[in-house]
């Protein structure tokens, strides 16, 4: 008989070695997946992991790398804050599609202008958007009770009826006759989120995702705010008790992480995207939480994290042109590894028994070897 | 029909709009009462509508679909069931990840059945009843799955109402540790609870790809499943209740889709909007009248660890 017993205290190496270790058995799992499909998983797993970063063609995919991770670091890391804080905010592709909306919106307003003020003031427009689309589930929450997972996600789809009606009314370039979708904010040189250093795809998003994965490893080391985060996460009544105010708590970590959201959607609209259409969102938004999740909500777990789900989309991207892998095999395959990782997570807690109940006995290092009874 | 909306029919069609959210609803009501909350309901009904809607398709029968439908939903809710009650992991983020597989998986799956023609489902013929005057029309002349939905909340409200049965399962819902003490399986109960939503779950989706649609199209679901986790609050854990949520929020989709085919001078996007708008401002409602406390089981999203 297996038994669970609880740790006295979590596991540092489980807690570390976990994603590894889901990440390898959804390596496992995922080839067993494409085989079913009728691919050879090896030449799959190998277009997705090995290609993009030391194949013939790894000069174009690590460009895209930093293009795909940018905005998934940016968002998880804004996520992160509130799921320690056992605040869910789920609605970060909505947060993410208003603020490239909102920041759009104000940059065409002053087109065709060449000042330079223009992109900042299109930045500062995207992260409000995001941080003004997170208050709502904030402020329902702090001042009726209501439940800030359903509301955020409820958001999410009123923002893309939202993205819809910009995309083919009030945002719609006027000189594209017939077609729905904005100006290009990319070729518009006071708007363009261009590529700082040629050949890498790091884009002014790039910068922001680093500066915010520093900024919430100095908050979560060294701010109180950061151990009110904390506190509130590991031990709520606690956290109470050492007067750390619920509702502030709420009001900063939606609204940071719609800030960080709307900020990815801006620096998405004008570089990589381009402009506002109708299918803008792709889904950053969702793939953050795993994000967020695989990198044991710690700011450079997150960074890491974050250049390996980017590995998966470009990789996804390489098998489905070489292989014919269909694109939606890699979001099951995302959401498998969240799977993996939520359950190597028990080792990180408790400790595998086999046996009846008994007397505690000395074990070797956690988790390995464990003795068969 | 020039601009005009004829009510019959939109109470007729409010009843199809409706069912698969609330077969949803009904099957993660059970769930909560049992102490589980499962956010992996959209992933479970797009799982069924595409498992569903290819074995209708492949096998021409709807029931092999519907059947298929369930298998399919209970056996993605199992996968939640032993992460969060075997290997204890958190529920929110198991339930996020099985939706968020599971709108991977169905759209892998439904790749090729893409605008393929399913098989339709017959009305239930209720002969002399079917055709009375607007009577016969709005309540005895839908498909069997609709009078199922209905008899399922009664069933689900005689079942933890009167049976011994229901009663441990809202005992394991609101205090784990003082059912376990009293001898009840308290894993054995949420897994079987977590197993029924997702049938429902299933059942739900598979109503959507083969009747309401009826044919297989990406992101089918459109958030259903979400809706129907809403209605779970709005309904206060109660089936009777969620019957109303559901055919509440039925009736405003089925309204705004007439508006909009009816040329109303609103927006599109603000109509299509709707249904969403409305659900935050009866999440908003319904919180602010429960402030204190609440009916919610009260080991809700709880983790269970019997440690010896």
């Amino acid at each position: 008989m297996i038994r669970l017993e609880r740790r006295p205290s979590p596991s540092r190496a489980w807690a570390a070695a976990s994603p590894v270790v889901a990440v390898l058995l959804t390596l496992v799992a995922g080839g067993l997946m494409f085989a079913a499909l009728g691919k050879d998983p090896v030449a799959a797993i190998r277009a997705i992991f090995w290609e993009p970063v030391f194949g013939e063609f790894a000069w174009y995919f690590r460009g895209q790398l930093l293009v795909k991770a940018a905005p998934l670091v940016l968002i998880a890391v804004g996520l992160s804050l509130g799921f320690r804080a056992g605040i869910w905010n789920i609605g970060a592709e909505g947060q993410y599609i208003v603020g490239a909306i909102v920041g759009a919106a104000l940059g065409l307003a002053f087109y065709p202008s060449d000042s330079p003020l223009i992109f900042p003031l299109m930045v500062a427009g995207g992260a409000l958007g995001g941080f003004l689309w997170g208050m709502i589930p904030a402020l329902l929450k702090v001042r009726f009770g209501t439940s800030e997972i359903l509301v955020s996600l409820m958001l999410v789809y009123v923002a893309e009826n939202l993205l819809a009606s910009a995309a083919v009314s009030w945002l719609r370039n006027p000189d594209a006759v017939g077609f729905p979708g904005s100006r290009n904010l990319a070729r518009w040189d006071a708007s363009a989120n261009p590529e700082l250093i040629a050949g890498t795809g790091a884009h002014w998003g790039v910068v922001a995702a680093v500066a915010a994965v520093i900024a919430a490893y100095a908050l979560l080391a060294k701010h109180q705010l950061g151990f009110h985060v904390r506190l509130a996460g590991a031990a709520p009544r606690a956290a109470r008790f050492a007067g750390v105010s619920p509702g502030r708590l709420t009001v900063f970590c939606l609204g940071t992480s719609g800030a960080l959201a709307g900020l990815a959607g801006l620096f998405e609209v004008t570089g990589p995207a381009g402009q506002i259409s109708i299918d803008f969102a792709t889904g950053y938004g969702f793939t953050a939480i795993i994000v967020a999740f695989l990198g044991r909500l710690h700011p450079v777990g997150i960074l890491l994290a974050g250049l390996l789900m980017a590995l998966t989309y470009v990789g996804g991207d390489n098998a489905a042109t070489n292989l014919g892998l269909p694109v939606a095999a890699i979001s099951a395959f995302q959401g498998m590894l969240l799977f993996f990782l939520l359950a190597v997570d028990v080792l990180t807690h408790f400790r595998v028994r086999m046996g009846r109940a008994g007397p505690v006995r000395e074990q070797p290092a956690p988790g390995v070897g464990e003795p068969a009874e | 029909m020039t601009g005009s909306i004829d009510p019959v029919l939109l109470v007729a069609s409010l009843m199809v709009a409706s069912t698969p959210i609330l077969l949803a609803a009904l099957g993660e009501l059970v769930a909560e009462r049992s102490g589980v909350l499962n956010l992996g309901v959209e992933g479970m009904m797009i799982t069924g509508a595409v498992v569903g809607f290819i074995a209708a398709a492949s096998s021409g029968s709807v029931w092999l679909g519907f059947g298929a439908a369930v298998l399919g939903g209970a056996a993605l809710a199992l996968v939640f069931g032993v992460l969060t009650q075997v290997l204890l992991s958190n529920q929110v983020a198991t339930g996020l990840a099985l939706t968020l597989f599971g709108l991977g998986l169905a759209s892998l799956l439904g790749q090729g059945w893409v605008g393929i023609k399913g098989p339709g489902l017959a009305r239930v013929d209720l002969g002399p009843l079917s055709d009375l005057p607007v009577v016969g029309r709005v309540l005895f002349s839908h498909d069997p799955v609709v009078y199922l939905s209905l008899l399922l909340v009664l069933l689900v409200w005689a079942f933890l109402r009167l049976t011994r049965a229901g009663l441990i399962l809202r005992a394991v819902g609101e205090s784990a540790e003082a059912a376990h003490a009293l001898g009840y399986p308290v894993r054995a109960v949420r897994l079987a609870a977590i197993a029924f939503g997702g049938a429902c779950a299933g059942l739900g989706g598979a109503y959507l790809s083969l009747v309401r649609v009826p044919q297989w199209t990406d992101g089918l679901t459109a958030g259903a499943g979400w809706i129907a986790l809403a209605i779970v609050v709005f309904a206060s854990w109660r089936p009777g209740r969620a019957l109303v949520g559901a055919y509440l929020f039925g009736g405003i989709t089925v309204l705004q889709l007439n508006l909009q085919a009816a040329g109303a001078r609103i927006p599109v996007e603000l109509l299509s909007a709707s249904p969403y708008l409305v659900t935050i401002l009866v999440l908003v409602v319904i919180s602010r009248r429960r402030e204190r406390g609440g009916d919610a089981p009260a080991d809700l999203a709880r983790p269970f660890h019997a440690s010896a």
